[in-house]
C-alpha cells in the first residue's frame, strides 16, 4: 500500500511537471483570477460581492507589484462590483484606468460613464 | 505470402490512404479576417443549445483570456452582459440578432463574436462519467457585417485517461473523480479548455494574431 501511494504521487508530480512545460512561453498580461473572478460574478450565489470586490483588489496589487499590466476587463469589471455597492467614485476611477491602459475601450467605457452613473 | 498476409498489408495500405486523406486539410482562407484587421471584439453571450442553463455564462467567463493573449482587445464580458440586460435584452438568441451597426454604436468594438453551444455537461458511461464542452464561434466585422472566420471546438474531462488501460485504474479514476469537487466545477474547467482550444490563435484554422501581439503580422499593402 505504501509503495502505491509513493507511486501515485511520483506519477502525478510527474504529470504536473509535464503540464507545466505545455504552458505558453509568454503572457501578455498577469490573470490573477480575473477568469474565475468573472464566473463567480455571473454565478452570484457564489461569493459576496464584496468578497469579489477584495480579492479582485488584492490581485491588482500583486500585479502592480510585479511591474505587470492586468487584462482587458479586469480594471472595468472591478469598476461595475464598485458600482453596484454605491461607490460612482471608484466605479469611474475603474473604468478611467480601463480606458487608459487600453484605449480600444474608449468608446463603450465613455457609454458606461453617461449611462452607468446613479 | 499466405492470403492472411495479403490482408494484413492490403489493411495496412489502405490504413495509410485514409491518414494521409485526413492529414491533408484545405488551409482556411483569411482574406476576409486580413482585409478587417480587427483590433477589439465583442463577444456576445452565447446562444446555447443545450438544457443546462448555466451554459452560456460560463463559457462567455473562460472567452476573455485566449482572444486577449492572442493580442487583441476584449469588450469586458460581464459590463457588456449587465448593458444588453438594461437595454431589456436577456436571450442570447435576441441579442445575437441586433443590428451590427446598434453593437457597433455602443461597443466601439471592430468585430462580434457569435459563439454557439452545442453540448455542456456531464455524459453517463459504464464506469464514470465525462464532462464534455462543445461550441461553434464565428467573427463577424461590425461595420461591414463580413464573416472573418468561424470554427469550433470541443473537449471532455475524459482525454488522456484512456492511456493507462485496465478496469481497476478506470474504477479508481471514476471513484477519485466523484470525489475531488462537484462535476458541475468540473464542467466549468472543461468550458476554460474548450474555449481556448476554439480561440487561441496560431493553431490550424484558427483565429489570427492580434495588434497587441509580438507574433502578429500586419498585412503588408501593395
Amino acid at each position: 500500500m505504501q509503495h502505491t501511494i509513493r507511486r501515485l504521487a511520483l506519477l502525478a508530480f510527474a504529470c504536473a511537471g509535464l503540464s507545466a512545460c505545455t504552458n505558453r512561453p509568454q503572457s501578455l498580461y498577469q490573470w490573477q483570477n480575473y477568469q474565475a473572478d468573472v464566473d463567480s460574478y455571473f454565478r452570484s450565489d457564489k461569493l459576496s460581492p464584496e468578497e469579489q470586490t477584495r480579492q479582485m483588489e488584492e490581485g491588482l496589487q500583486k500585479i502592480k507589484a510585479n511591474g505587470a499590466t492586468p487584462p482587458p476587463g479586469y480594471n472595468a469589471h472591478l469598476g461595475l462590483l464598485y458600482g453596484q455597492q454605491g461607490r460612482p467614485d471608484l466605479f469611474v476611477q475603474q473604468i478611467e484606468a480601463e480606458k487608459l491602459q487600453f484605449p480600444e475601450s474608449e468608446k463603450f467605457m465613455d457609454f458606461l460613464l453617461r449611462n452607468f452613473k446613479k | 505470402m499466405k492470403p492472411i498476409q495479403w490482408m494484413r498489408l492490403a489493411c495496412t495500405l489502405l490504413a495509410l490512404i485514409l491518414l494521409t486523406g485526413c492529414a491533408t486539410h484545405k488551409p482556411y482562407d483569411y482574406t476576409a479576417f486580413k482585409a478587417s484587421n480587427p483590433k477589439s471584439i465583442l463577444v456576445l453571450p452565447p446562444i446555447n443549445d443545450t438544457p443546462e442553463i448555466t451554459a452560456s455564462n460560463a463559457v462567455l467567463s473562460y472567452t476573455t483570456r485566449p482572444l486577449a493573449e492572442s493580442g487583441f482587445y476584449v469588450i469586458p464580458v460581464t459590463l457588456a452582459s449587465e448593458t444588453f440586460k438594461e437595454n431589456g435584452l436577456t436571450q442570447a438568441n435576441d441579442i445575437h440578432a441586433t443590428p451590427i451597426a446598434k453593437l457597433h454604436e455602443i461597443f466601439g468594438a471592430d468585430a462580434g463574436l457569435y459563439i454557439t453551444i452545442s453540448r455542456y455537461g456531464t455524459v453517463y458511461q459504464v464506469v464514470g462519467s465525462a464532462s464534455i464542452v462543445s461550441a461553434t464561434a464565428k467573427l463577424v466585422d461590425l461595420q461591414t457585417g463580413a464573416q472573418l472566420w468561424h470554427g469550433s471546438a470541443s473537449a471532455s474531462s475524459d482525454e488522456g485517461n484512456n492511456q493507462q488501460g485496465g478496469l481497476a485504474v478506470l474504477l479508481i479514476t471514476a471513484i477519485v473523480k466523484q470525489v475531488v469537487g462537484s462535476l458541475t466545477d468540473e464542467s466549468y474547467r472543461i468550458a476554460g479548455v474548450t474555449t481556448s482550444r476554439l480561440l487561441t490563435a496560431g493553431t490550424p484554422g484558427g483565429i489570427l494574431y492580434g495588434p497587441r501581439s509580438p507574433r502578429y503580422t500586419p498585412e503588408i499593402k501593395p
